[in-house]
């Protein structure tokens, strides 16, 4: 039987694979977006886990306003990398660096 | 369902207004409507101020309890609008000279700026998130807004990821908040995490949310973004990002935790105390070797939300009243900072490097008074109003039995009065260079006067935000 800890458990490996892709990754800006999309994701998987093991509609409800929202936000992070890519030739995540910090 | 919508009115006006504009500026002559569009922005950031802070009273509940419109709530939308609006009327000559007056930036400035009243208002989990993303997605937009420049996509690009982890963070958070509370509804939150009795799920919520809304109002340790885009964005966005939306994270976070982890102030009091502690040596300490004006206002914005935070760790009504007042007087005096900041350049070209000041005060001894009295302020040196926001919150903090914070405090405030005293040295001791050039806006140098004569003339009654504070305060702590 598969209950709620599992979603959970799945849930929280994935938050935590993205965080660390996030933080590793040393190469691609492509692969951090994909870490976002695997942290709302994540959550995504959290949200409709409680709203079905609540019997409550709102965290369904609230799924699909994370899922609108990450779309807007993946289109606008791709603008904004497709920018900087004019200006800078390469996307490599060591070459975001002309500011130190 | 009809009274619903009055209440949330102002924020309609604003959302409808911003996509009637966009639809005017793409069908007509695009950028040529650009200085109208500024000014018309400006405009209805000012009437809204004006109708908000005179018209509401009381406390009023919208689309059952997931929208408040409150004392707390207006005296924050005021703030925020009438620092959007300073902000653009000062930045649109900078814009204009420099070819980056598109009509796009006064619009997503208003979308950012709706995202921010309905942070401010939220009284569920899904009205934060979606007000919190609406400000988010415009202002990493405006971060960028230089296309062609390398360092604007830069600070826009570090600014999106980093921006988008913290969200991520925070919807975790709301996630198991959500699962554990059984309601996104803050009033359920509220009933579900008990003094005696808070579980081990909402415990982990509340943490990944105040991680999340930490990066939003760049405390330490999760302040990495902020330097490179204050240093990347052009300088008006770096003016708005210090003003506006520190208001709307600061009262988005004095919401969540008191509207919906009130009854457990023991359990994030000492995870915002230690953030405070943080950010206010680190602000105070790392902005010591900067030479550019842009990060060293970063940092110092650093510093001052660690202040900020001191007095919503304190977890009393008192400390959001300290809260609000810190923060009114932080805007003021980033206003009139940066109108100076906008308008340093040598024969049109834009200067960041404090070193340029030096002896400001033989050309210009007006402006550079004002600047002093400014830095000053930010110091926190005594008869200026900013000294009164600092003894306020370490007020707040020596109530609530927090003494060592409060010291702390103290000990920080002093080792970051160096670097403003620096730059005043440079204005009245430093060597002969080159002199920046002595052209300023008219509305920039109204911004810087009106500012700096306000931290002079504030201390009598700190314009009487004591009094809507205190109001404020109480509707939020009950």
């Amino acid at each position: 039987m598969v209950g709620l800890e599992h979603y959970l458990a799945v849930a929280a490996a994935l938050f935590v694979i993205g965080i660390f892709g996030i933080f590793l990754n040393r190469k691609n800006v492509i692969i951090l977006l994909m870490s976002i999309e695997l942290i709302l994701l994540a959550v995504n998987i959290n949200l409709v886990a409680f709203s079905a093991f609540l019997g409550d509609l709102v965290g369904q409800i609230f799924t699909l306003f994370v899922l609108t929202v990450a779309a807007a936000e993946a289109a606008i992070g791709l603008a904004i990398l497709v920018c900087f890519f004019r200006n800078r030739g390469t996307i490599d995540v060591e070459d975001v660096n002309v500011m130190k910090g | 369902m009809s009274a619903d919508l009055t209440i949330l009115l102002p924020e309609i006006v604003l959302a409808v207004y911003a996509m009637a504009a966009l639809l005017f500026g793409v069908y007509t002559t695009k950028d040529k409507t650009a200085p109208m569009l500024t000014w018309g922005t400006a405009g209805i950031f000012a009437v809204l101020a004006f109708w908000i802070g005179f018209n509401g009273e009381g406390t009023n509940a919208a689309l059952g309890g997931m929208f408040v419109d409150d004392g707390f709530s207006r005296f924050a939308k005021v703030v925020i609008l009438i620092s959007a609006a300073a902000v653009l009327v000062m930045s649109e000559s900078y814009m204009a000279k420099r070819n980056l007056l598109r009509f796009e930036y006064p619009l997503l400035i208003a979308l950012a700026a709706t995202g921010m009243m309905v942070m401010v208002s939220a009284g569920d989990l899904i009205v934060l998130y979606m007000g919190l993303e609406l400000q988010s997605l415009s202002l990493y937009v405006v971060a960028s807004l230089r296309r062609d420049s390398v360092k604007s996509t830069e600070a826009g690009l570090k600014y999106f990821v980093l921006g988008a982890l913290s969200s991520g963070l925070l919807l975790y958070g709301c996630s198991l908040t959500y699962g554990y509370a059984g309601t996104t509804m803050f009033e359920g939150v509220i009933a579900a995490a008990n003094a005696e009795h808070i579980s081990l799920g909402l415990l982990f919520g509340l943490v990944f949310i105040v991680a999340g809304l930490a990066f939003k109002v760049s405390a330490a340790p999760f302040h990495m973004w902020t330097p490179d885009v204050y240093e990347g964005s052009p300088t008006p966005v770096t003016a708005f990002f210090a003003t506006a939306p520190k208001m709307a994270a600061m009262g988005l976070f004095a919401r969540v935790v008191h509207d919906a982890f009130g009854n457990v102030t023991a359990d994030w009091g000492q995870i915002v105390a230690f953030l405070s502690v943080a950010s206010m040596f680190l602000g105070a300490v790392a902005a010591i070797g900067q030479r550019d004006i842009k990060r060293l206002m970063a940092y110092s914005s650093i510093a001052h939300m660690g202040f900020a935070l001191m007095g919503l760790a304190s977890g009393t009504a008192f400390g959001v009243q300290a809260m609000l007042v810190y923060m009114a007087i932080y805007v003021t005096m980033n206003v009139g900072t940066f109108a100076f900041i906008l308008s340093m350049e040598r024969d049109g070209q834009v200067v960041t490097d404090i070193g340029a000041l030096n002896l400001y005060s033989k050309h210009e001894p007006l402006k550079a008074l004002a600047v002093l009295i400014l830095m000053f302020s930010l110091a926190g040196v005594p008869p200026l109003v900013g000294f009164f926001g600092k003894f306020y919150v370490l007020q707040a903090a020596v109530q609530a039995d927090m003494a060592w914070l409060a010291v702390a405090g103290v000990i920080a405030s002093v080792i970051g009065a160096f670097y403003y005293l620096r730059i005043v040295y440079y204005m009245y001791f430093g060597e002969e260079t080159e002199a920046l050039d002595p052209a300023m806006a008219p509305a920039q140098w109204v911004f810087l006067m009106a500012s700096a004569a306000i931290m002079v003339f504030g201390v009598i009654n700190l314009f009487g935000i004591e009094g809507p504070a205190v109001a404020a305060a109480a509707a939020l702590v009950n």
